[in-house]
């Protein structure tokens, strides 16, 4: 029988250069793998692989040199160990997190539980190509929103409480975007220039700013053979199941319009970025 | 730029303009757990990153930070008074 190289590649496996030999492709969100899934990861790639595993770029994992006779034993025993199998090409691909505000202090939102929404929602769903989701907790971006074809940046919407401030003027100080500035009697606030990265409430040792998570939109990001940035959606949102109904209408869209073998950022290049918008129901800048 | 209520004069000094992070905040946090309970030190800080990182940190282990006192030249002193281990 001839080797079904497609579905072996909606697996998650690989080809590779030498013959008959696959990098299989495991199925991670937001970079989080439990030590029982680590050692059957390891019990198998010493067993079937040569005894290594890859960390791919976009916090993957992937077990190379299995043989093509023994796939099917091997994502047995991955199922066994509560391991699943990865995808490639058209389709909704790893979704990728920071840690978020559950472990890092610099975090706004709780990526890992969002990303788990998302990876739930649209992991391995069929599109014209590839599609790739990546969450940051804040504006430090250490997982490059706006390379993916659908960013998540957490931010906080802030509030300045006069009661508790102690007009010490360590939030000016912590804003980078000139938005404070506190005086004798007051504080301040150009909202026009927040960028709602939260630092004034991180800051803040009177607690006298309260923020709400939010999360800021960026679409059609690519950064392989084109490199473009991401376009945010202007308006903030503030709730996490409304990141899904704007996802749901982005991918949808990109199902209606795409041609086959389309990045996103292109096809929305092609069609319109106001038809986009229109479609989302929001602006980009 | 000052405070509502009138800073403490601080009970011992310490200068971090001469390290980077995260040398600045564990300079700050040794500093400050030599201190008595309840006593202020005044950290001298470099304008920009540690400016926006010492005192945060420092409210995270649970230290009060009074405020900040601006040296006109490029520093400012973070008076914080030890309110945790």
């Amino acid at each position: 029988m001839a080797t079904d190289y497609k579905a072996l590649k909606n697996g998650g496996f690989m080809r590779q250069i030498q013959k008959d030999n696959f990098s299989l492709r495991l199925k991670v969100v937001g970079g989080n793998l439990t030590s029982k899934q680590l050692k059957t990861i390891a019990a198998l790639a010493e067993e079937y692989g040569d005894g290594r595993v890859h960390l791919t770029s976009r916090q993957g994992v992937e077990i190379p040199f299995i043989r093509l006779r023994d796939v099917e034993t091997v994502k047995e025993a991955l199922a066994l160990g509560g391991v699943d199998t990865g995808v490639c090409g058209p389709r909704v691909r790893t979704v990728t997190a920071c840690q978020g505000s559950e472990i890092c202090p610099s975090g706004c939102i709780d990526t890992l539980s969002l990303a788990t929404k998302i990876s739930e929602r649209y992991f391995g769903r069929e599109l014209p190509h590839k599609f790739k989701f990546g969450l940051t907790g804040c504006q430090n971006n250490c997982l490059k929103a706006e390379e993916n074809d659908l960013g998540v940046k957490g931010g906080y919407n802030v509030e300045w409480l006069e009661e508790p401030c102690t007009l010490c003027g360590v939030c000016e100080k912590a804003c980078r975007e000139g938005a404070l500035k506190v005086t004798e009697e007051t504080v301040l606030f150009d909202r026009a220039k927040c960028n709602h990265c939260g630092r004034c409430v991180k800051s803040c040792p009177a607690d006298a700013w309260r923020g709400q998570s939010a999360y800021l939109l960026s679409f059609g990001g690519l950064f392989g053979n084109r490199i473009a940035k991401g376009r945010q959606l202007e308006a903030v949102v503030t709730d996490s199941e409304q990141v899904l109904k704007l996802a749901d209408r982005a991918l949808d869209f990109f199902a209606k319009h795409g041609k086959p073998g389309e990045r996103f950022r292109n096809t929305v290049d092609r069609v319109g970025w106001e038809e986009f918008g229109g479609h989302v129901g929001g602006e980009m800048s | 730029m000052s405070s509502k209520a009138k800073l403490p004069p601080p009970d011992g000094f310490i200068d971090a303009t001469d390290v980077v992070c995260p040398m600045t905040f564990v300079k700050a946090k040794v500093a400050l757990e030599e201190m008595d309970m309840g006593g202020v030190l005044s950290i001298r800080l470099n304008e920009g990153e540690p400016l926006q990182n010492v005192p945060r940190s420092l409210k995270d282990e649970g230290q009060q930070v009074l405020g900040l006192q601006n040296n006109e030249d490029g520093t400012y002193n973070l008076l914080v008074r030890r309110a945790a281990e």
